[in-house]
């Protein structure tokens, strides 16, 4: 019983912290492939941005400017003759230029757009769902999923989806039939519509919208509806209260968040978001949130009322898990809870991409603009370069996953908040804050002139901050991994299966 | 009109006596009650518990729970069984703190029997009962900030105990219903290198304490959540009966161990924290960070009770780390006949759990099988006060309470 015993029991928590298994090497190797895969991918989707949107998108874009008046950019009118001779020639595939005939009716143009668009859509929740259980797990000190696929359980969420698309349709006795099969695709074409005005990159956008951002928030606000129908047409209690509850937090979220939008708004004069973006070009101190102080405040303002709308901790009092079971979710179940689902994660992203757009560069390099100009004129390595550092859309999609990150961290940080300090906070405390920010910044656009030293010395203060903030979270993270062992014990690390 | 009224509940006041006919036809100010069956599957009701709630919206007016559902006839198998086959079933009364029920039951069949138990089997005693008091603080820790919607803590909670565990385990073979405190010593001797493991996981705690102090107990939301929620006066705690950690963060200094010592804990060196208004500092051992109670913390909330266990557990670890000195060689089990007869008498002995004091009153009749045992769970008395406090509060607020009581079915039911 004694030595031996002794050492299965708890012996492996005290060998942990030590040697590393010599199987752990296929392991390290998968690892590293799996980086270089990442990273020739990513290189790749930068080329195919780039060379999209330097001779296609924006190319069409300028000849038929010179034409008519075109107000659309990715989606509508083309001539034929732009799209039949010029596209193909541009493209160098002037043998096979038939195949462009049929892109001459804006309907099959908008068509590729929108499958394109629910194509990016699907792939980027199912995923954002699987990083979301790994970024919890890792939080946690467990590894998550592990097993689906193989290499740190990649198929995971596809695996899922199959499993919700085969469970049972259940519609429950009482329900009002209609409503509850109606509130799931309530949640999610909305949100789905809101890609329609929001920008990946100067001429990335489907219908440029010259309100736009109006749009985007009209879209978000009809999502809340679905989220009452469906706690009303549950025909169960605690249902009942995650919609009421939706109802009220709307209500409250809705005024600061509005607020807090208006204050780029009036900085860039317009509520075109592809505009708003163009304004920001010039590198990252020209981003909104670095513009004023007031606009700085009033990103973080935007950013809580966002954690709300998107109904994520510590907002997340409609599904609240320990006191409504899974609230407006509770009698859902299959794909309809997996479109619930797919909605919520979506919406993740379009919040994120509002903030994106408005105050974060939208789709533009923090580096500087003239490396681009540099760049793109110099070899094939140079554009290369050019496509990997300044391609518009990798960038918009990178800045929108780090906020997206970012919910996702405070959610498995924060408890959660009780429903009177909801409405407390964001009626008592962040909507006086939201006018004394939007107050503050009409002052500051009439009083301060753009390129006096207030200004100049404001924006190099936040410019800093935002650069230290960005290098402290580089840092954590580094310091972190290298200490995971003592910070975390070994149990997470060795001894789960995969590891 | 005649539908609402139709649904209005018998003997409830008639809410539209004292509304004017304008208002009355507008129909839009009435709100209706609602009756919510939390439980028995809620997630957060700590197994089994239904809470019947009366609510008004999101206030809950009334909420009565209804217990049973984990009914095992504990009692009724004490009185056919011998005490030896019994310490099985204590396991699972509070199951989350195995060795300290069986503990307290074989202390009271030893007073009763009057059996002298060795001194190195005393001090294993104390060290597992300690040890299991954090394992079950930790659950309790962990599961609190699940209540609250904080997911976290409950996975480095559970990454803690299992270490515990790991160490019931090298002790006894099991790493829940342990059985390994037993009449007379414990069943089998500590095995080699048990000390040393269990010194090094106490090093390893000691510091994750003063982290989740970070993390959660001094998170503003978790503040604004539990301080001033669910506060229980020192008169209401002894009125309905409550002890352990509901009793002292009312401010009331009660701990058995401390109050009529058991096992020799009068020998040992630790403080009994008590529920402190803010800027309070509780008392910590030497080399532990001082931890201060924040702002908006009132004595007996819900806050104060989740952090006398906080603080129980650094003085746990105290506990342990003394009797991990004070082992020495020895005999682990008294020398007992095979069939241990009972004689004629009683005895009712309490004993200090992680929730509270669980009492055993074995009755004796000559016979090696009891004619009676009954059984004081302190979680049942502690539920007891539930309906008292959650009255005219927030929906949120109801696992806030229960779960700051900190109750375990189990041994509710029995």
């Amino acid at each position: 019983m004694a030595e031996s015993h002794t050492r299965s029991a708890y012996g492996t928590a005290r060998q942990a912290g030590g040697g590393r298994r010599s199987s752990r090497r296929p392991a390290a190797l998968i690892f590293f492939g799996a980086v270089v895969a990442v990273v020739l991918f990513v290189w790749a989707l930068a080329a195919a941005f780039e060379y999209v949107d330097g001779l296609v998108v924006a190319d069409s874009h300028r000849v038929a400017e010179t034409g008519e008046i075109v107000r659309t950019r990715f989606g509508g009118p083309l001539t034929t003759a732009e799209i039949v001779d010029y596209l193909p020639e541009r493209l160098r595939f002037r043998p096979v230029s038939w195949l462009f005939w049929p892109l001459q009716f804006s309907l099959v143009r908008d068509a590729i757009a929108v499958t394109g668009l629910v194509g990016f859509v699907s792939v980027f929740t199912m995923y954002a769902i699987w990083w979301e259980r790994k970024v919890a797990a890792h939080i946690q000190s467990r590894l998550g999923p592990m097993r689906v696929g193989g290499w740190h359980g990649w198929a995971q969420s596809l695996a899922d989806k199959i499993k919700l698309l085969t469970k049972e349709d259940l519609v429950p006795a009482g329900a009002d039939r209609i409503l509850y099969r109606l509130a799931p695709y309530m949640a999610f074409t909305p949100v789905l519509l809101a890609f329609v005005a929001l920008p990946f990159g100067t001429y990335w956008v489907l219908r440029n919208l010259d309100v736009a951002l109006l749009f985007v928030l009209a879209m978000l606000g009809i999502e809340v509806i679905a989220v009452i129908v469906a706690g009303w047409a549950s025909n169960n209690k605690w249902s009942l209260y995650g919609g009421m509850r939706e109802a009220s937090q709307m209500v409250a979220y809705e005024s600061p968040m509005g607020l807090a939008l208006l204050v780029p708004i009036m900085l860039a004069g317009t509520l075109n978001l592809a505009a708003i973006g163009d304004q920001q070009q010039a590198g990252f101190h020209m981003w909104v949130v670095f513009r004023n102080p007031f606009a700085a405040v009033a990103f973080v303002l935007y950013f809580v009322a966002a954690l709300a709308s998107c109904k994520r901790a510590p907002f997340d009092l409609p599904e609240a898990e320990s006191e409504l079971v899974a609230g407006f979710m509770t009698e859902y179940s299959g794909f309809r809870w997996g479109v619930f689902f797919f909605a919520e994660y979506t919406s993740m992203f379009v919040v994120s991409g509002l903030a994106t757009t408005l105050f974060l560069g939208a789709w533009y390099s923090p580096l500087p603009a003239g490396w681009g100009e540099a760049l793109a004129g110099g070899g094939v390595v140079a554009r290369a370069a050019h496509g990997l550092l300044f391609s518009g859309p990798l960038w918009f999609i990178a800045k929108c996953v780090a906020l997206v990150y970012v919910q996702i961290w405070l959610r498995w940080t924060l408890p959660r908040v009780r429903i009177d300090q909801v409405l407390y906070l964001f009626v008592q405390v962040l909507l006086p804050l939201g006018m004394v920010v939007l107050l503050g910044n009409t002052l500051w656009v009439f009083l301060v002139p753009e390129d006096g030293i207030v200004a100049v010395v404001a924006n190099t203060l936040l410019c800093t901050a935002g650069v230290i903030v960005a290098a402290a979270f580089l840092g954590v993270a580094v310091v972190a991994r290298a200490r995971r062992y003592r910070l975390v014990g070994s149990l997470a690390v060795d001894h789960l299966p995969g590891a | 009109m005649a539908k609402l009224t139709d649904k209005m509940v018998e003997g409830q006041p008639d809410l539209l006596a004292d509304l004017d006919a304008e208002t009355l036809a507008t129909d839009d100010l009435l709100t209706e009650e609602m009756l919510v069956n939390m439980g028995p599957q809620h997630p957060s009701t700590h197994g089994v518990l239904r809470i019947l709630l009366r609510t008004d919206g999101e206030v809950v007016r009334e909420a009565t729970p209804h217990i049973g559902y984990l009914h095992r006839c504990a009692e009724k198998i004490g009185e056919n069984v011998a005490p030896f086959q019994f310490i099985p079933t204590t396991d699972r009364l509070d199951y989350l703190a195995a060795m300290n029920n069986n503990q307290t039951f074989s202390v009271a069949v030893e007073q009763l029997v009057g059996i002298e138990v060795p001194e190195r089997a005393v001090t294993i005693r104390i060290l597992m009962a300690e040890l299991n008091r954090i394992a079950s603080h930790l659950v309790s820790l962990g599961a609190y900030g699940l209540d609250m919607g904080a997911f976290t803590p409950f996975l480095y909670a559970f990454r803690e105990r299992e270490r515990i565990m790991d160490l019931f385990e090298a002790a006894c073979g099991a790493r829940l219903t342990y059985s390994y405190i037993t009449i007379g010593g414990v069943t089998m001797d500590l095995p080699d290198g048990f000390t040393d493991a269990c010194r090094e996981f106490l090093e390893y705690l000691e510091p994750k304490i003063h982290e989740y102090n970070q993390l959660l107990s001094y998170n503003q939301i978790f503040i604004k959540r539990a301080g001033g929620v669910g506060v229980i006066s020192a008169a209401d705690a002894i009125a309905w009966g409550l002890t352990g950690p509901c009793l002292r963060a009312s401010g009331v200094r009660w701990d058995l161990r401390r109050c009529m010592p058991y096992e020799g804990y009068e020998q040992y060196d630790f403080e009994v924290p008590i529920g402190l208004p803010q800027g309070g500092e509780p008392p910590v051992p030497p080399g532990v960070p001082q931890p201060r109670v924040p702002r908006g913390v009132v004595v007996g909330d819900c806050w104060s009770r989740y952090f006398v266990r906080v603080i129980e557990m650094y003085w746990s670890v105290h506990l342990v780390r003394q009797a991990l000195d004070r082992l020495r060689p020895g005999e682990h089990k008294a020398k007992l006949p095979r069939s241990l007869k009972l004689p004629v008498g009683e005895i009712y002995f309490e004993g200090e759990n992680p929730r509270g004091q669980l009492g055993f009153l074995v009755i004796g009749d000559g016979s090696p099988v009891p004619s009676r045992v009954k059984v004081r769970g302190p979680s049942f008395n502690n539920l007891s006060i539930t309906s008292h406090v959650c009255r005219d509060c927030l929906l949120a607020d109801v696992p806030a309470i229960v779960g700051s009581i900190d109750i375990v079915m189990g041994e509710v039911d029995r």
